[in-house]
């Protein structure tokens, strides 16, 4: 039953997927010009001539000389084979320009995420058990100023006042001196002293919107009667929490996995170009700017994958968490 | 023992002979009235003013709104006025005694020295110099709503003097000013986003509850497809779109598009689960059975039923869309300068040196705090009003 509910999954990946992949061509078709155009422009500002014939060789090799449909269907196929095209501006293929990256930022991401919990939960529980308190206002309005206040900003002041406080360098991900250096302990220590504020940057950016949600879903769940029946039939109060009320208002996190996947290899943009760090978010950004439409179209692509496949977790994940979701069932409401 | 007295005599204990009314017990107090016969609306009137927070968070929005109307008369300065003799000056604070003596509201004066070594110009308060600041009176002159020629203000500076409280930016325009006209912009741009996304919400979302089939599964999976895409990348790709040619206010009319076009899934799905599931209930069928046409159905029984619920979703969306534009603007890609928004003066503000050197140029970031708190107090008051299992 399991197995075949999987394969029913991924079939029904196929065609989200197809959709998915001719949107993310057309929002990179849709500027006007493409790399070319901007290279050329670029190179005549600096009073160079651009090598015309490597122009054409890349025009023909990318299929630039076709229609943009065409181009499409040879965009995909290549995806499909694992060929996820070439960076016209690192003049890499878009393989190895996100490789360097992706270590980095999805251990970045996993710290984040980890760190996001272990304050969101605590905090969340408090504020449900506590609702209207003191305690419980000013929880929520601190999780409230981490939403509100634009995250470059605060990204800015922080940074500033780590390197004025801490004697961190202003920006980037380790000390410069370790920048183009092979990995050795030396710079993993100095990753590791920088990499907190980040980590922190971004937690605090999320953890607002988490501890909302775990005082809601507890909430929801505290007021119904069975928590009643368990506390008036003698189980110790931490117990009546933890063993159904809690685990219930887990659900919600279990179906956010679909959203947090992606997020783990794109990682917060804004604040990883104000930080300068080496991760992908900024490549990203850098790319659609440039038009560099391999290398932003196969990761955006990319994110779309895992979300699709993030989703599926979430949902089998679900089913083993809660016994009353069921898998079948064919009109979903 | 007989208790009962004998047949002709009276009984012992006192009976009234007021006539009795048998459904005294069942009748309601005025209150208890009012809210068995309140409406809809009236009730969640009656429980949103429980939410205190949300209540103030209310009256504080309007008040902004408002100011955010008729900024021209508010602000001390126009939006573009150039002080080029105090480019990045400090902020004034305001005084009201002087020596020891009652002046009333006041500013001291700067003294300016040009440091040499770093060609800064450094700024000092010179308390010689007393500017009183004037209230209702006749300033630089603007145009109200780019119709009527004006030149009324709420508070202007002193005659020979000047009123920077909130500092000034790179070329001497006076942040405060600003601000409240950055307001405009900045607080329109979230409630047309939100428009937009209601709209295509409301329609689509509509559309496929109603119709299912074919239609539903589509576009589920169009929801499914934008939601899976993050979203700064898919406003960069659609800002990038709009020519360079456009003139500010189309630009502007087009990023509001742009956020309402990434935010109306969330919509379109809670329309559309809130139809499906409504579409069961026991009025609906009771209205069939009465011979109610379709359109009647959603209109008069289903549309009610969910709109509050709408709203409350909709306003905790605004939030989102007006730091969508402070991050646009952030990325260059936002609106562009002679419109005047808080993103637009925070784009300017992106740099450590900022930090260090002129930190007021980030004021105009305390505004988007306190309305985006502003606003989620609000939409969380109105979900919980909106909800009739509370």
């Amino acid at each position: 039953m399991l197995f075949s509910y999987i394969a029913r999954r991924i079939l029904l990946m196929i065609p989200t997927l197809l959709i998915t992949s001719a949107l993310i061509f057309t929002v990179m078709e849709l500027p006007p010009g493409d790399f070319f155009e901007t290279y050329q422009a670029e190179m005549q500002a600096q009073g160079e001539r651009a090598d015309m014939s490597r122009v054409e060789f890349l025009k023909k090799e990318y299929h630039f000389d076709k229609p943009p449909w065409q181009r499409y269907f040879y965009w995909l196929w290549d995806f499909v084979r694992g060929d996820f095209g070439y960076s016209f501006e690192y003049q890499l293929p878009v393989r190895d320009v996100i490789g360097d990256r992706l270590l980095l930022t999805v251990v970045l991401s996993f710290l984040t995420i980890i760190f996001t919990w272990a304050i969101a939960f605590p905090i969340g529980i408090y504020s449900a058990t506590h609702q209207y308190s003191w305690g419980d206002y000013g929880l929520t309005l601190f999780g409230l100023l981490g939403i509100a206040i634009p995250h470059f900003l605060l990204a800015l002041i922080v940074m500033y006042f780590a390197n004025i406080w801490f004697g961190l360098s202003i920006g980037g991900l380790m000390a410069p001196e370790y920048l183009n250096q092979p990995m050795s302990w030396e710079k993993m220590g100095s990753i590791l002293k920088h990499i907190w504020l980040p980590v922190v940057l971004i937690g605090v950016t999320g953890t607002a919107g988490m501890i909302r949600a775990v005082r809601a879903n507890l909430l929801d769940e505290l007021e119904k009667q069975y928590v009643t029946t368990a506390r008036a039939k003698g189980m110790p109060p931490g117990r009546a929490l933890m063993k159904y009320p809690f685990r219930m208002s887990l659900n919600f996190f279990v179906s956010d996995i679909g959203s947090i996947l992606p997020a783990v290899i794109s990682g917060a943009e804004i604040v990883a170009i104000v930080l300068s760090l080496p991760t992908t978010g900024p490549l990203l950004i850098r790319a659609l700017q440039a038009q560099d439409m391999y290398l932003a179209g196969s990761f955006l692509m990319f994110l779309a994958i895992l979300t699709v496949i993030g989703v599926l977790i979430s949902d089998l994940a679900l089913a083993i968490l809660d016994p009353r979701v069921r898998l079948q069932g064919g009109a979903s409401k | 023992m007989n208790p009962l007295p004998k047949a002709d005599q009276p009984l012992p204990h006192f009976v009234s002979a007021a006539p009795f009314d048998a459904h005294s017990v069942m009748r309601l107090t005025p209150e208890q009235e009012k809210a068995a016969l309140a409406s809809q609306w009236q009730l969640m009137w009656l429980k949103f003013k429980r939410h205190k927070l949300a209540l103030w968070s209310g009256w504080f929005l309007i008040a902004v709104y408002f100011v955010a109307m008729f900024c021209e008369i508010f602000a001390p300065y126009g939006s573009q006025t150039r002080n080029t003799d105090f480019v990045r000056a400090p902020p004034q604070a305001v005084h009201l005694f002087h020596e020891g003596s009652f002046v009333g509201p006041f500013v001291y004066g700067y003294r300016q020295k040009l440091d040499v070594d770093t060609l800064r110009r450094n700024y000092e308060i010179d308390t010689a110099q007393v500017h009183r600041i004037r209230f209702f009176c006749h300033g630089e002159p603007y145009k109200f709503w780019g119709l009527f020629e004006a030149s009324w203000r709420l508070i202007c500076p002193a005659e020979d003097g000047v009123l920077f409280l909130m500092g000034t930016d790179r070329v001497g325009r006076d942040i405060f000013s600003r601000i409240l006209y950055g307001a405009r912009i900045s607080l329109t741009i979230g409630i047309l986003g939100v428009s937009v996304s209601f709209i295509l919400g409301v329609v689509i979302g509509g559309l496929a509850g109603y119709y299912g089939g074919l239609f539903d599964t589509v576009t589920q999976r169009i929801i499914e497809v934008v939601q899976s895409l993050p979203h700064i990348p898919l406003w960069m790709a659609l800002a990038s779109i709009m020519p360079a040619s456009w003139s500010p206010l189309l630009v502007y009319l087009g990023i509001t598009v742009i956020l309402g076009l990434m935010d109306w899934t969330g919509l379109a799905r809670a329309v559309r689960s809130k139809l499906l599931s409504l579409r069961e209930e026991d009025y609906v069928m009771a209205a069939q059975l009465m011979g109610a046409k379709t359109p009647r159905i959603v209109g008069r029984h289903l549309i009610p039923g969910f709109m509050s619920h709408l709203i409350a979703k909709a306003t905790i969306a605004i939030p989102g869309m007006i730091l969508g534009e402070t991050a646009l603007s952030f990325l260059g890609l936002g609106l562009r300068p002679p419109i005047t928004s808080w993103g637009v003066m925070l784009n300017e503000a992106q740099n450590i040196n900022v930090v260090a050197l002129y930190p007021w140029l980030m004021l105009p970031a305390v505004p988007v705090i306190l309305i985006i708190i502003a606003f989620n107090f609000l939409g969380d008051g109105l979900r919980d009003a909106a909800d009739p299992y509370r």
